[in-house]
């Protein structure tokens, strides 16, 4: 038997944090590639501490819904489901290359493999150009587009902007879209001057986050000038500074995101047959609705 | 349901005897001995059986028979899973085979399972019920307080995941931070669960629970207390362990007791130490401070290394009096019941405005006396 637990952060205040969390884990429910499936969170229920004595596998892969590598995904949720002998070193990471290490939790005698976040997986590109794709309901979009991938970025911690800059690099690389820029919150360069880092008339706005939340749903469309009051909601495209903006919303409500759970637990040695591909063309019929209301 | 009929749980229970030798279960045994099969309830027994003596003794106790079937098709010894289905319909768990306690035994426990027998889970009811006679149990959860309410009355869920859909908001619509919060909306019910689906409803609305509840059973829940949950925080919660030892009282008081979470508090300060504040009545066990305790506690942490200070402040009798009823009522979570014109009540809207413009109206109720101590 193996059993998945995807770990994430949710909220004691916004019940739309882990709402893709709870969708992505029943899209690998009706996958059927694992005995059991579970979500955790640091701050909803089942909380990391106890998730893993729910299942009764004896080999659990554990997949955090994290964007980057960090205090998260190194210190708190290993330390939370008890990982024996963990130490940040078993992932041998360049701050986006963490894959797998194989531990023990001590609570309940079972092997943990414990993956590397979601957000830095190669796949996580696919999941980027989708949701340029779902935003303008072109599925060839690209041409004469920009794509701005915007994280949070923070000055504690230097994988959260490494992670943001790596899929900027490898979509850029595949030369589909006409530029691909990476900005950020809170350190250069800014979301905010997004229409002076490109040159098309029409932008892809992907901020690179789990969920939507405060930073999705209030601060960018503002920064971005997609609207002076997030109450009052934006337009998809909006018009800032003469360019069309397709703000996106959070990366991690993508449907494909939950291809890229289950590449990290495969990596991790995990048997899911055909369950990737079954995914990846499911998600590819679901529609997701990127309006800011 | 499956169309099996008691004659195939007589055949798969031979088969198991033939392979395992004998099987037991809530007072049948079967054996495969010497000179013939044997075979006993707690009012019959038989011996010396050959296999068509054996399948017409079994067929004479059909209810220890699709009992023992419908629990081999469940599995699982040892689990919390069969656990817990076995205590929904108060079958004697494995380990108390020598204190049946209020347990029942098959024929007297399927004669209630026609009509139904029923456990609380938190707010959840859940009915366990036979279904058909091949003995195939199929569940039922609805609201606590839809006790009583015709099943039609009741908005049908479709599985599962619409239970975990509808844990999310209270009766008010506000989000509901704490599963275990006495805050389930009512007016639904899940008819005609499996036991893998009623598993995954608990599981969905009381995360982690029937783990707990279980490994408690067994004697190895493993509690951990506040000090070391206190300890281990980092980050923005690493102030958590300067909260004092009295405030810990206040915030058990505050946030633990049955009137805010149904779990029953295991976790005291410390092993030795135990807290005066009682851990409740709950069927399920609190193993440690949850999250939404850790960050409460971080804000009083913060709070509490303030200094204290005296303030002076000019009110009647009455207008002291109201202050404490505005406290009680934010406490008790009673504003919203508080009728529109009820000026009786201290803590009615138009008292707490009357009371703002009266002593409020520039900025603070209270004055600081010059005593810069705080004495």
């Amino acid at each position: 038997m193996q059993a998945l637990v995807i770990v994430a952060h949710g909220s004691h205040l916004n019940p739309g944090a882990s709402e893709p969390t709870h969708a992505h884990a029943d899209t690998i429910r009706d996958a059927g590639a694992f005995d059991e499936v579970r979500e955790a969170f640091w701050k909803e229920e089942p909380h990391f501490r106890e998730v893993i004595r729910t299942v009764e596998a004896d080999e659990v892969f554990v997949v955090p819904l994290f964007i980057s590598e960090g205090y998260f995904t190194e210190e708190v949720i290993p330390r939370e489901l008890r990982l024996e002998d963990w130490d940040p070193e078993r992932w041998d990471s360049d701050g986006t290359s963490a894959s797998e290490a194989t531990l023990e939790a001590t609570d309940v005698g079972k092997t943990v493999h414990y993956c590397g976040p979601v957000g830095t997986h190669d796949a996580m590109a696919d999941v980027i150009v989708r949701r340029a794709e779902s935003v303008t309901g072109d599925p060839d979009v690209g041409e004469g587009f920009a794509l701005a991938v915007v994280g949070h970025g923070t000055e504690r911690n230097e994988n959260s902007a490494k992670a943001i800059e790596y899929h900027a690099t490898r979509i850029r690389e595949r030369g589909r879209f006409d530029e691909v820029v990476s900005l950020f919150m809170d350190e250069q360069p800014e979301v905010d001057d997004v229409t002076d880092h490109v040159e098309t008339e029409d932008v892809v706005v992907v901020p690179l986050f789990v969920a939507d939340g405060y930073h999705t749903q209030e601060d960018i469309p503002e920064d971005v000038g997609l609207t002076d009051d997030f109450r009052t909601g934006w337009d998809v495209p909006g018009e800032v500074d003469g360019k069309r903006i397709w703000y996106t919303g959070a990366v991690g409500t993508e449907p494909l995101t939950a291809e890229v759970v289950l590449e990290r637990a495969a990596d991790a040695g995990a048997d899911v047959g055909d369950a990737i591909e079954r995914v990846r063309l499911e998600t590819g019929q679901q529609t997701t609705a990127v309006t800011s209301d | 349901m499956s169309e099996e009929t008691p004659a195939t749980a007589v055949e798969a229970l031979c088969e198991r005897v033939e392979r395992a030798g004998h099987v037991a279960l809530d007072g049948l045994r079967v054996e495969k001995r010497a000179d013939g099969y044997a075979l006993e309830t707690p009012a019959e027994g038989a011996d010396g059986l050959d296999e068509e003596g054996l399948s017409a003794a079994l067929a004479e106790v059909p209810a220890y028979v699709t009992n023992w079937h419908y629990w081999h098709r469940v599995g699982g010894v040892g689990t919390a899973r069969r656990a817990f289905l076995r205590w929904c319909e108060h079958a004697p768990l494995e380990g108390d085979a020598d204190n049946p306690g209020e347990t029942l035994a098959p024929p007297s426990r399927y004669e209630a399972l026609t009509d139904g027998l029923e456990r609380e889970w938190g707010q959840l009811a859940i009915t366990s019920r036979l279904a058909g006679e091949t003995g195939e149990r199929v569940y039922e959860v609805r609201h606590v307080d839809d006790a009583e309410t015709a099943v039609g009355d009741l908005e049908r869920l479709d599985g599962p995941r619409a239970a975990r859909d509808l844990t999310t908001e209270d009766d008010r619509g506000r989000y509901r931070p704490l599963k275990t919060a006495p805050t389930l909306v009512s007016g639904w019910v899940l008819p005609h669960l499996s036991g893998s689906d009623l598993l995954e409803t608990v599981e969905f609305v009381y995360p982690a629970t029937v783990a707990n509840w279980h490994r408690e059973r067994g004697g190895d829940l493993d509690v951990d207390h506040w000090l070391e949950t206190a300890h281990r925080q980092s980050g923005i919660y690493d102030v958590v362990d300067e909260l004092p030892r009295e405030a810990v009282e206040w915030m058990a008081d505050a946030c633990c007791v049955d009137s805010q979470c149904l779990r029953r508090r295991e976790w005291h300060y410390e092993e030795d130490d135990h807290l005066s504040v009682p851990g409740g009545d709950g069927v399920f066990p609190c193993r440690e401070p949850c999250s939404l305790v850790i960050a409460a506690a971080r804000k009083w942490a913060i709070l509490e290394s303030e200094r204290e200070q005296t303030w002076t402040v000019e009110l009647t009798l009455s207008e002291k009096n109201q202050l404490e009823a505005l406290l009680e009522a934010v406490a008790d979570g009673r504003v919203d019941e508080i009728r529109e014109a009820d000026l009786n009540d201290g803590a009615n809207r138009y008292r707490a405005r009357y009371l703002r413009a009266k002593r409020a109206a520039e900025g603070s109720l209270f004055d600081e006396t010059g005593d810069e101590d705080g004495a």
